[in-house]
């Protein structure tokens, strides 16, 4: 589909970097431009639609929290989903990856509907996501971590299982796959540690890289900067960019706004479940119904604690 | 006081029929929580599935005993099919709650008087077994005792044993076999995190179903081994309490490890039989201090403090070793869910 936009995996190693590395200031940006002719408003089309969701509606008892009407995201681009705490924004996650099912509505990837479609088949049709309470697997190694990601592994076949020489050719692709991505994550010294000894941040690192295992065309981050330091902060930065450079769309939820003005070409807002506002981030920011819902006016003042105030 | 005696009992039954019966059973527990985190407090179900399945061929239908085995297969994957399918896409308490009932359930139907005709009602099926003990390559006449060292078992046993303690070989080969493989990889992720199982493209739920029915079938064969053995299948020998020792098996052992439950079930058979004829020779000897005044225990009621003082000694054992034999200790404290 998209496979000649994006570079394989294994190829793309470089502009890694864990805590403290240099910012990547120069990782390419395949969609500077494109939405230059995009209407700034809620639904409006893209020139490359990836994913596509109309009228999607899911209530809880008398709740309303999700109310989206239309949806289109751009393929290959970053686009940010913000909002208040309680806007809809992970529970529309959830039914975009089908850990949920709308009320109503039709959600299509690539022009296909995936309407009903099982969580865990999106991964094989290319979307993979993270959580917002980081998910690393505690008892597993991190490299089992990793390994668990990928595709086509006959001996995740029950009957397949029992005789080894049936997968160990794909086990090795799988482990150099692995380690390879580690490398790129600057984890390769935690490959044989249990994922439940990492910090925070890094628990971040191996979700993220763990869902590159799958080698998807669509990477939903939910909240992936939460609670993370300032320095990791910018190495993750830049590994979505350099998902972007990949080829790869990113859809991603996130609260700093400084954030979202770093990395992200679009910008969808969310308040009581639908969607108020579309637009570039410095748009966004400009406009009054997100600054009034969400930002607050001082939003890109410095906070000042002076005698006075 | 007979030392001999002692660990003779203690030695033959810590490899003895029941060793073997309860390391099957908790081979298969071991799958269900160990591995994959799911709940079964109805593992005896599976084993009263097998054993039934083995017996009501040859009372109720009159077929081969060899095609009991495979009926008491059968009998067992539907059971888990029957308890997984409604439950396995609910949270985890779910399915302990239907295991529990079910195994009960289980027991009461064939206890059943309307049942005579299939299951025996309450009196059981005998003598169902003959075509097994006609391959018995130790036959001494009149079911006599082989003695060696500390052991001593009749011949009879020794047959179910050596078909049995090569079950327990085989299942224990196709656990390590299946967990070192990527499926083994799935069903660990799922007892981490079935969430990000499924967001990375596993089927939490099939593999979930595949794992109970794989530990449910293993119970059955300890259940079948064991009436084997007895000639005899009784529906009240399959308690709730019996799924209970088995869960004490898999934890004195260490959860989530290949070789824990028959070292767990070896220690256990072992350290019970230890302390009854300790006890019964207190008493019966006179030596030492005179139980029988003291505390008012007669041969009778020793058979239950053993398990006061065996629930003490697992009380410690969470204490001072909460990961069991074989557990690592950092890999249980990284349980945080």
């Amino acid at each position: 589909m998209t496979d000649d936009k994006r570079a394989p995996i294994l190829g793309a190693t470089a502009g890694g970097g864990g805590a403290g590395a240099a910012v990547q200031e120069n990782i390419h940006n395949p969609v500077e431009g494109v939405f230059d002719t995009v209407e700034a408003v809620p639904g409006s089309k893209k020139p490359d639609t990836i994913l596509t969701a109309q009228n999607v509606t899911r209530r809880f008892g008398g709740l309303k929290a999700v109310d989206v009407e239309t949806l289109h995201v751009q393929r290959g681009a970053i686009t940010a989903l913000i909002g208040p705490n309680g806007a809809g924004k992970t529970t529309f996650f959830n039914l975009l990856t089908g850990f949920d099912n709308p009320d109503e509505g039709h959600v299509e990837l690539n022009g296909v509907s995936i309407d009903g479609v099982a969580s865990h088949k999106l991964a094989a049709k290319g979307m993979v996501r993270t959580f917002q309470l980081t998910k690393a697997l505690s008892r597993l190694t991190v490299l089992d971590n990793m390994k668990l990601g990928a595709k086509n592994q006959p001996g995740e076949n029950f009957l397949k299982a029992l005789v080894s020489s049936m997968w160990t050719d794909r086990e090795a692709e799988v482990d150099a796959q692995a380690r390879e991505l580690l490398a790129r994550f600057n984890m390769t010294h935690m490959a044989d540690e249990f994922a439940g000894t990492l910090s925070g941040g890094q628990r971040k690192l191996v979700e993220m890289a763990r869902s590159l295992m799958t080698d998807p065309e669509v990477v939903m981050l939910d909240e992936p900067m939460a609670g993370v330091n300032p320095a990791l902060t910018q190495s993750l930065l830049g590994h979505v960019k350099q998902l972007r450079a990949e080829g790869r769309t990113v859809i991603f939820v996130e609260h700093d706004m400084d954030m979202v003005r770093e990395i992200s070409d679009w910008v969808v807002v969310m308040a009581e479940g639908e969607i108020i506002a579309e637009g570039t981030p410095d748009a966004i920011s400009a406009n009054q119904a997100v600054v009034d819902a969400y930002l607050g006016s001082h939003h890109d003042s410095e906070l000042d604690f002076g005698e006075d105030s | 006081m007979n030392w001999d005696l002692i660990f003779t009992q203690m030695f033959s039954q810590a490899f003895g029929v029941n060793a073997m019966v309860y390391a099957l059973a908790a081979i298969g527990l071991n799958i269900h929580f160990g591995y994959t985190g799911l709940l079964n407090f109805g593992q005896v179900g599976f084993m009263a599935a097998g054993a039934y399945g083995v017996a009501m061929t040859v009372f109720w239908l009159n077929w081969n005993f060899w095609l009991g085995i495979g009926i008491g297969v059968i009998f067992c994957v539907v059971l888990a099919l029957i308890l997984g399918v409604p439950t396995l896409r609910l949270r985890a308490d779910y399915l302990g709650i239907t295991t529990i009932a079910a195994s009960e359930s289980i027991r009461l139907f064939v206890r059943w008087r309307g049942n005579r005709e299939r299951t025996g009602a309450a009196e059981g099926i005998n003598d169902f077994a003959d075509s097994f003990f006609a391959l018995n390559v130790f036959d001494k006449p009149g079911n006599e005792s082989y003695q060696f060292l500390f052991f001593e078992y009749r011949a009879n046993d020794l047959w179910v044993m050596l078909v049995g303690w090569i079950v327990v070989a085989f299942c224990v080969l196709i656990n390590w076999q299946l967990i070192r493989s990527p499926w083994g990889r799935v069903l660990k992720a799922i007892r981490e995190d079935e969430d990000a199982a499924r967001s990375l493209g596993k089927n939490a739920y099939s593999y979930k179903l595949q794992a109970l029915v794989l530990g449910g079938v293993i119970g059955g064969f300890g259940g079948m081994l064991q009436v084997i053995s007895k000639q005899s299948v009784q529906p009240d020998t399959f308690n709730p309490v019996i799924t209970f020792l088995i869960w004490t098996i898999v934890i004195i052992g260490g959860v989530g490890k290949v070789w824990s439950p028959v070292v767990g079930s070896i220690i256990y058979w072992g350290l019970i039989s230890l302390m009854i004829t300790f006890m019964r020779e207190l008493i019966g000897t006179g030596a030492g201090p005179n139980l029988d005044r003291f505390l008012n225990l007669s041969i009778l009621n020793v058979d239950q403090l053993r398990f006061v003082i065996f629930g003490g000694a697992l009380m410690l054992l969470m204490w001072f070793r909460p990961q069991g034999i074989f557990g690592s200790r950092e890999e249980m404290a990284l349980d945080d869910r």
